[in-house]
């Protein structure tokens, strides 16, 4: 059987032009599927990850997935603010453990604010459990003297450069507007979180006051005309915070999660949802499901077409090696060789192009991750393929072996037919 | 599964017969009342009575194109079944061998020369020649034990086919015909098969090479006692051979194939 490997090595070595095209199409096919099922599972990673530690999302009333996309991943915003006195009402609830109100609207450079505690540095949870941690710096102070504080995410850190100490300037809204931009009072950042691979790493963090503030001359989403509160002055406002965007919830036990969920959705004094994270982003996955299931069978036929490429390529070389197979023949080989031979060849060239395939992918995440995730919060790192693309890649290799079956039983009934003696 | 187990029954027997086949078996080759039809046709386009080749017999087999020859060698080759009658090739009976089991035959027992395109051309002289023994270990085990001494017993048929040794490593495609024939011979012969059979092995070499090369194949041949069918339109090169068979005179279907 190795004598048989080792002459189907040296036929497919005699025609890499065109077996090396066929198993550059299944690379690039290769690629394609195992690229769709990692950015696939690297989201639902990501977004797992990200709400690992809380145990309940509170917001205005509104659907459960708008209200975790916009609390957590920083999309979209939620219907409606509710009130501190709600804030409170809820914190204060005997199953619950901590509470971190969250207020959002306001950007920097596209990066989202977030106004919150300073407690949220030493409460929100990633991934396994892993709490946040300071690269440089420290969490704002949350006084008044430190009003004017932020705290990025690596990103925000990486990409614009921005160091300890340096000065950033909000701007209102997702900075879409001219002329929107809180200039008058700018925040000196204080500390740099390490990166976590969730939208933590995308966000800068101020404190309730310091988003009260900037807003201080600001009605209605716009600034009232010709006020003007200079930075310092605003510190002798009521800076405390009257409503906020959402809040994130940890419990004492988490059984109490349907008890305070239910809770919180028959609130009187105003209308409230709260969120299981886990329940929410199981029907984000059946909403985005379609279309990854549409991408992945896309992907599919793109594999498919290669390897049916690959048993045309071997097929339409097969009446010219007819000679060959005759005198394979002679020297003893049987019908069953000939169907292995060409088997092995169609599997080789297979297992070329997947082999390709991962490295392209490798290459791929080590020049593109960075900016993808970037851009996108999507985790692309280097890494071996997990349990489902295993899965894939098997599917792969059984429908290349399938495909390469189908000339070697060409080559099967042309052998029969030939004997030793094909009539070219 | 049933004929299967009888093959390799046959099998095992085969190389022990083989093993003293200049004393004990009489017939190389043995058809009787022989018949054979492609699946299509009416009437047979094989029929033949008797033919025989003895071991360490030479034979020279005259017939034109059509005249059956091809689908005689496919037959003895074990390729083909026949349709009716006793075909024996080293006392064995092939319609009662399994078709695996008459491939092995095939590789133990029978080297084939053919017209031209013997060689697979992107292998090397050398790994041409070894094909013949990939198949069969039996004559694995003859040409010699280890690697090295089967590229010794290559090194000395080549050189004994007057091949230049270093034309061993150089690939099939790289030789000329007359040297490619030559090393067909010696991938014919390698391992010492009971059994040289030869189509046409000279109709693409000119006059003085097909003279060269009868003389080349008829002393290995002799050297390695095997008996040689050698198949061929060309009646000039039946002066090399005790007997000389004509496919019209065995073949009493009618012609044409």
């Amino acid at each position: 059987m190795t004598a048989l490997l080792r002459i189907a090595l040296r036929s497919a070595w005699n025609r890499r032009l065109t077996l090396g095209l066929t198993a550059a199409a299944i690379a690039l096919a290769t690629t394609l599927l195992l690229g769709v099922e990692r950015a696939r599972s690297g989201a639902r990673e990501a977004f797992a990850s990200s709400v690992s530690g809380t145990d309940l999302i509170v917001g205005a009333r509104a659907s459960p997935v708008q209200l975790l996309l916009a609390s957590v991943f920083r999309v979209g915003e939620p219907a409606a603010e509710m009130s501190w006195r709600s804030y409170e009402a809820i914190a204060a609830h005997p199953a619950v453990a901590w509470s971190l109100p969250l207020s959002f609207g306001d950007s920097h450079r596209g990066f989202p604010v977030l106004g919150t505690v300073p407690a949220y540095f030493e409460r929100y949870r990633h991934g396994a459990g892993t709490a946040l941690r300071m690269k440089a710096g420290r969490a704002f102070s949350g006084t008044l003297d430190g009003l004017y504080e932020a705290v990025v995410g690596a990103e925000v850190a990486g990409r614009p450069g921005h160091r300890l100490n340096d000065s950033i300037v909000l701007a209102h809204g997702g900075g879409e507007f001219a002329h929107s931009e809180h200039s008058d009072k700018p925040f000196r950042i204080v500390g740099i979180l390490e990166r976590t691979g969730t939208p933590v790493d995308r966000t800068v963090f101020v404190s309730l006051a310091a988003v009260e503030a900037v807003h201080l001359e600001w009605a209605g989403g716009a600034p009232l005309p010709g006020v003007s509160i200079p930075a310092e002055f605003a510190r002798k406002f009521d800076l405390a915070p009257k409503r906020i965007s959402a809040m994130l919830v940890g419990l004492k036990n988490r059984a109490a999660a349907l008890r305070v969920q239910r809770f919180v959705n028959d609130f009187r004094a105003e209308a409230l949802t709260a969120v299981l994270p886990g329940v929410a982003l199981d029907e984000l996955w059946q909403v985005v499901g379609v279309a990854e299931r549409t991408l992945l069978a896309v992907s599919a036929l793109v594999v498919a077409v290669g390897l049916a490429g690959l048993a045309a390529v071997v097929l339409a070389g097969l009446d010219a090696r007819r000679r060959e197979l005759a005198i394979l023949r002679s020297v003893g080989a049987g019908p069953r060789h000939i169907v292995a031979l060409l088997a092995a060849e169609g599997t080789m060239v297979t297992l070329a192009g997947m082999a390709a395939g991962l490295l392209l992918l490798a290459a791929g995440a080590l020049t593109l991750g960075p900016q993808i995730e970037a851009r996108y919060g999507l985790a692309l790192a280097l890494q071996a393929p997990a349990g489902g693309e295993w899965r894939l890649l098997g599917a792969v290799l059984a429908t290349g072996i399938v495909a390469s079956v189908l000339p070697g039983w060409r080559a099967y009934s042309l052998s029969l037919a030939d004997g030793l003696t094909p009539r070219l | 599964m049933d004929q299967r187990v009888r093959g390799a029954a046959s099998l095992n027997r085969a190389p022990a017969a083989a093993g003293d086949a200049a004393a004990g078996i009489a017939q190389a080759i043995e058809l009787s009342a022989v018949r054979f039809r492609w699946r299509a046709q009416r009437s047979p386009c094989l029929s033949i009575a008797h033919f025989a080749l003895a071991s360490g017999e030479r034979v020279f087999l005259h017939g034109e194109s059509g005249s059956g020859k091809s689908t005689l060698l496919n037959l003895i080759a074990g390729v083909l079944l026949p349709e009716a009658g006793s075909l024996r090739v080293l006392d064995q009976e092939l319609a009662r061998l399994s078709g695996s089991a008459r491939d092995r035959l095939r590789a133990d027992h029978i080297g084939f020369v053919f017209q031209q395109f013997n060689l697979i051309p992107y292998l090397s002289v050398m790994e041409n020649v070894l094909l013949a023994l990939r198949f069969s270990p039996r004559r694995a085990a003859r040409a010699g034990g280890g690697s090295r001494a089967r590229a010794a017993e290559v090194a000395r048929l080549l050189a004994s086919l007057d091949l230049d040794p270093a034309l061993q490593t150089r690939t099939a495609a790289e030789l000329s015909v007359g040297q490619q024939q030559r090393v067909a011979v010696a991938r014919a012969l390698i391992g010492s098969p009971e059994i040289v059979i030869a189509d046409e092995p000279t109709s693409s070499l000119d006059a003085v090479r097909q003279q060269a090369f009868m003389e080349l194949l008829l002393e290995e041949c002799g050297r390695a006692h095997a008996a040689l069918l050698f198949v061929s339109h060309d009646l000039r090169l039946a002066r090399h051979f005790g007997r000389c068979v004509a496919m019209a005179d065995i073949n009493l279907a009618e012609a044409g194939s």
